[in-house]
């Protein structure tokens, strides 16, 4: 069993993509490998300028409780998504982009930060990937 | 911004003492700081994590240990403490 941890990331919700984040970051402090695969709603934050954009996944309120969730996050000082997300890939996390949701979305090569993106796949590429990881997470 | 200061001043040692300053900074910062300065270091050299994150201050044992190094020392207080690592 790999001592990795894989995470799908189906949710764009911005809470969600910050326990990715969150997760793989603290997977690959501890020692880890980790791996987000993002599919559908997270393939989107993948988007040129899309990290930011999801809602909240509760209480969102029309942009009220995402902005009061910021205010509270630069209160504790909590580091930006683009940070973590720089972080995530510098301690060697890997980010796996769905082709199938790319289809479906219509969202090409172009369209994402392809810098980050370290591998394309459909679903076999995520099976093989969490088969014989120690933690997978849907998110 | 964390700060990383290198301390070769005990001569014809090779120790070196890598500080990461990560006061006021919160999950994941401290764990991912402390990983990135234990990448960069040589075998050998002391690592000094100093922060204010209290959940830190048990975590990064956890990852010392995890990682197979050396933890030398916990001081402080939950809300000010220095931990030293020996790689």
């Amino acid at each position: 069993m790999a001592d990795r941890v894989t995470i799908i990331l189906h949710s764009g919700d911005m809470d969600k993509v910050y326990s990715a984040l969150i997760i793989g970051n603290g997977a690959l402090a501890m020692g880890m490998e980790a791996s987000i695969y993002c599919t559908f709603w997270g393939l989107q934050r993948l988007q040129k300028g899309g990290l930011e954009k999801g809602p909240l996944s509760k209480m969102h309120m029309l942009g009220l409780g995402k902005w009061m969730i910021r205010q509270r996050m630069k209160k504790a000082n909590v580091a930006s998504l683009e940070r973590l997300l720089a972080d995530f890939k510098d301690l060697g996390g890997k980010i796996i982009a769905c082709e199938m949701t790319m289809e479906i979305m219509g969202i090409s090569k172009q369209d994402l930060r392809e810098d980050l993106i370290d591998q394309y796949g459909a679903v076999g590429t995520y099976v093989q990937e969490a088969r014989d990881s120690a933690i997978t997470l849907f998110i | 911004m964390p700060e990383i200061r290198v301390d070769a001043s005990q001569a014809g040692c090779d120790l070196t003492e890598v500080r990461v300053d990560v006061c006021g900074e919160t999950c994941p910062v401290p764990l991912v700081e402390t990983r990135k300065a234990i990448r960069q270091a040589a075998p050998g050299d002391v690592i000094v994590v100093v922060g204010t994150h209290p959940a830190s201050r048990v975590e990064i044992p956890m990852a010392v240990k995890a990682l197979g190094l050396q933890l030398l020392s916990v001081e402080g207080t939950d809300t000010n403490w220095t931990i030293r690592i020996q790689k």
